[in-house]
């Protein structure tokens, strides 16, 4: 990898603050952020429930404006919600409009891009097959089971064909069996179709299993903990890759670096504890 | 029977699938036809009820109810259909077409706006309250007795609530449907058509069921207070010639459009808002 030097990178948050001010309230949700993501990667960011994972995803999508800091795509600074993103949101079943078919549900983005209706429904068709969805194209989310819905929602975000794919615990909602099912899912759409792909999550195992890299968050004030490389096997597998020794070490790594944030959170918020008595 | 590719939106279909021989087009049909008949008893038994009661009543100002429909044939189904009942439905529709062009358009503006909306409720809430069957004098005064002094009437009642529903239903946006518009570049008159509107649709329905009864009311007595023609004014010119029979007829015409209104709209509701009712029955089952 010599030309990662030259090529920019797909992704790029310089310094990042977010602090939430409402009402005489200050939360300092995210401390200071850095870090890129090379294109085609697919790295996931794990951290605590509270953590500002959403708030990071929200920023890097263009929902959200950063106290300080920028987040850079493609070497352009985000200002508003860039063209060459997707999010899949946590909330599939508040993301996707019930007065609209799978079919419809999909198609809607690409209008708005203007793209014309044969291309639109090529994209349509081949997103719903690659989630294996192409049998309820007519039906309406609510028809669906939340596994389902999640995939509805991977499928408008694929055919929209983003150049940076944003998930923000897509599965955390579904029941273990699905989940695994969407896992290997997206792990397979990232593999073929070559989306750069940042996927959040709470769930460790998770983390591993899916990336080529983790990012370990701390509590927030959020800053990046560890920066951890995954180097398992690019074909993984449910029930292999999860019970080799790789698998093992990486997930204990990331499972020491949040025990060590929690303990420091907890050692100074035991010694605001013992300046207050 | 293969199994259904997604769950169905009637769950009775699957229990009964497997013991019921009868086709389900035959059993739609018969718990239709049940339905029907629910609908319909109690109304037969209080006609029933009141042709029986007032058979041979000598009470003037409670004519027996045959004599009653007897003029209810030869008056509304008769000449006056045309001279009375058209008129005043045409109005009572452009009144309500305008109101909800009005309501709609105001609503969403108001609902989109935060600084709109908290300037422009304190004068809202103000003009709500007041009675629109109060302004129908004044109205007439510089509106004239003409068609539109009429509609004007029923707008001036009907606006109201569609417009309050609307600022309503277009501020409750989900949150999360706003991000996914924002980021995937639905905006403009495209977020309205295809997200907005329809996410206030449940609402703006609600806004347009009042909107239409108080309409009724509105041209009923738009009409009673000054009009050459129509149901409202021929209504008050049979009390004051003391022609009780025809007065009562023109009360039950009345009673039968709102009952003809009100079953158009349901039909109407079901057909633009069926993926509101099988959303929320989907939500019910799965707790
Ligand atoms: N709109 C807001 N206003 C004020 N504070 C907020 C707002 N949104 C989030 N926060 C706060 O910022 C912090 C981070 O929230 P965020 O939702 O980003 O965390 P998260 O890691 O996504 O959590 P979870 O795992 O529960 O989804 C929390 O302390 C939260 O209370
Ligand atoms: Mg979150």
């Amino acid at each position: 990898m010599e030309d990662t030097i030259t090529t920019e990178p797909m992704v790029r948050v310089t310094r990042l603050k977010k602090v939430y001010e409402s009402s005489g309230r200050r939360v300092e949700a995210i401390g200071d952020v850095t870090f890129s993501v090379a294109r085609g990667e697919f790295a996931c960011i794990v951290g605590p429930s509270g953590a500002g994972k959403t708030t990071l995803l929200k920023c890097l999508a263009g929902l959200l404006q950063p106290t300080s800091g920028t987040v850079e795509l493609e070497g352009t600074p985000v200002t508003g919600p860039p063209p060459g993103m997707a999010v899949v949101f946590q909330e599939y079943g508040r993301s996707l409009f019930p007065w609209k078919t799978v079919q419809q549900n999909i198609d809607l983005p690409l209008r708005q891009k203007g793209l014309p209706r044969p291309e639109r429904e090529r994209l349509t068709a081949e997103a719903l097959t690659a989630v294996g969805l192409a049998d309820v194209s007519r039906a309406y989310p609510w028809q669906l089971s939340g596994g389902m819905q999640q995939r509805v929602a991977i499928a408008r975000a694929v055919a929209y064909e983003p150049h940076v794919l944003l998930m923000d615990e897509p599965f955390a909602a579904v029941d273990a069996q699905t989940r695994a099912e969407l896992e290997d899912l997206v792990r397979s759409l990232w593999k073929t179709l070559g989306i750069t792909t940042l996927f959040v999550t709470h769930d460790i195992d998770e983390a591993v299993y899916l990336g080529e890299r983790v990012l370990v968050l701390s509590a927030s004030p959020t800053h990046i903990l560890e920066d951890v490389p995954v180097g398992l096997p690019v074909d993984r597998d449910q029930v292999t890759t999860r019970s080799t020794a790789g698998f093992a070490e990486l997930r204990a790594r990331v499972h020491r670096g949040i025990q060590d944030a929690k303990a420091g959170r907890q050692s100074t918020a035991q010694s605001i504890v013992g300046t207050a008595q | 029977m293969t199994a259904p590719a997604y769950r169905h939106a009637v769950p009775e279909e699957a229990t009964t699938m497997t013991t019921s021989t009868t086709s389900p087009a035959r059993r739609t049909a018969a718990r239709a036809g049940r339905r029907v008949l629910l609908a319909l008893g109690l109304p037969v038994l209080l006609v029933v009820l009141w042709w029986i009661a007032s058979a041979n009543s000598t009470n003037y100002y409670f004519p027996p109810l045959s004599t009653i429909l007897d003029w209810f044939r030869q008056l509304w189904l008769g000449n006056k259909f045309g001279s009375d009942v058209v008129p005043s439905l045409i109005r009572l529709f452009a009144g309500f077409a305008i109101s909800v062009v009005l309501g709609v358009a105001a609503g969403v503006a108001l609902g989109l706006t935060d600084a709109l909306r908290r300037g422009a409720e304190p004068v809202l809430e103000f003009v709500r309250a007041i009675p629109p069957t109060v302004l129908v004098p004044v109205i007439a005064i510089f509106a004239g007795i003409g068609d539109s002094s009429k509609i004007l009437v029923i707008v001036s009642g009907c606006v109201w609530p569609i417009l309050l529903n609307t600022a309503e239903g277009v501020r409750a946006a989900d949150e999360v449907m706003v991000d996914t518009c924002r980021s995937f570049g639905i905006r403009g008159f495209a977020r309205l058509r295809h997200m907005v509107l329809p996410a206030a649709g449940p609402q703006i329905a609600a806004g347009l069921r009042q909107a239409l009864s108080i309409g009724l009311i509105l041209m009923v007595i738009g009409e009673m207070f000054a009009a050459t023609n129509g149901l409202g004014f021929s209504i008050v010119q049979f009390q004051r010639t003391f022609a009780i029979p025809q007065m009562w007829s023109g009360i039950i015409l009345l009673g039968v459009i709102g009952f003809v209104l009100s079953v158009v709209f349901n039909l109407v509701e079901k057909r633009a808002l069926g993926w509101y009712q099988g959303q929320r029955e989907s939500q019910k089952r799965n707790g």
